[in-house]
């Protein structure tokens, strides 16, 4: 962006955020105290994100969780959580190298992601610490708000330069519609 | 724009966050059936002007499959519900008959 313009938000991909995948049964507390053991962090109810600092839990399905841990701890938190759930019915997955993660900050974040996703970003139905899957344009993608001010998109790495031209475009300056 | 609220995740999905799944509560006739059963699953469907009962998968979310029941004319949704049943659930079939007297779907038939 040419210096001197203001973008609506500010973009920023997060180079390296580490990312497990759980699929279970979600109300099982052997699968409840893997996650949160490794994640640090309550575990969320229906569509919630819980985050501390940079470690997350966030509900993707009715049987399935993503855990947001540091990149470098990713592999041992896998580990971790495999081991814990031994003889359950359950699958983890380390993710971290097949999502790309960028950060939104800003007061228009909830116009940048309306422009781009099919969803009521209205303060009433989107709300901090609200995660939602859904498409970005033309690909699947995540969110989900920190704060009132800052979210956290995810997509598939493999359409990353993709995600990150079309959040830049979203945030061009001089291009807020002043919706909410 | 056709917008179904997901009874697993409860979102409020659009159109474009879900794909269709053709109709809703076929049963299957495979090897060993008669040929009039056989054809009727392969190629047979309700084509209604009004009330008519869907598969539909959110695909760009949760990516579980559910049903919905929608008038195929106003684009009114009845209401979703589960996957997991071979027939709607009856406060739903209660909700079509008040909105819809005289309602018909296959041998689905608004109670007398
Ligand atoms: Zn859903």
């Amino acid at each position: 962006m040419s210096e001197g313009f203001e973008e609506l938000c500010r973009v920023r991909p997060i180079a390296r955020q580490g990312m497990i995948t759980l699929r279970g049964d979600l109300s099982a507390k052997a699968v409840k105290n893997a996650v949160t053991g490794v994640a640090g962090v309550d575990m969320p109810s229906r569509r919630e994100a819980r985050h501390v600092g940079e470690r997350a839990i966030l509900w993707m399905s009715p049987d399935e969780l993503a855990v947001l841990v540091p990149h470098e701890e990713a592999a041992v938190a896998a580990e971790t959580m495999r081991s814990a759930l031994a003889g359950i019915h359950a699958l983890v997955a380390d993710v971290s190298d097949a999502r790309a993660h960028f950060r939104l900050e800003g007061d228009t974040i909830r116009e940048v992601i309306a422009k781009l996703a099919p969803v009521d970003m209205s303060p009433a139905a989107m709300q901090p610490g609200m995660v939602r899957r859904t498409r970005f344009a033309q690909v699947a993608a995540g969110f989900w708000l920190r704060d009132e001010a800052t979210a956290q998109v995810f997509c598939f790495r493999s359409v990353a330069d993709y995600m990150s031209g079309l959040l830049r475009t979203a945030a061009t300056p001089g291009s807020a519609v002043g919706y909410f | 724009m056709l917008t179904l609220q997901c009874p697993h995740c409860g979102v409020h999905a659009e159109e474009t966050e879900l794909t269709g799944g053709g109709e809703a509560h076929l049963k299957r006739f495979g090897p060993g059936s008669d040929d009039d059963a056989f054809e009727g699953y392969l190629f047979l469907r309700e084509n209604p002007k009004g009330v008519h009962f869907e598969r539909w998968r959110h695909s760009y979310g949760c990516g579980k499959w559910f049903h919905a029941a929608r008038c195929t004319v106003t684009m009114e949704v009845f209401g979703t519900y589960t996957a997991q049943t071979s027939k709607p659930p009856q406060d739903l079939l209660d909700r079509i008959s008040e909105k819809r007297p005289g309602w018909r779907w296959r041998d689905l038939n608004e109670p007398a």
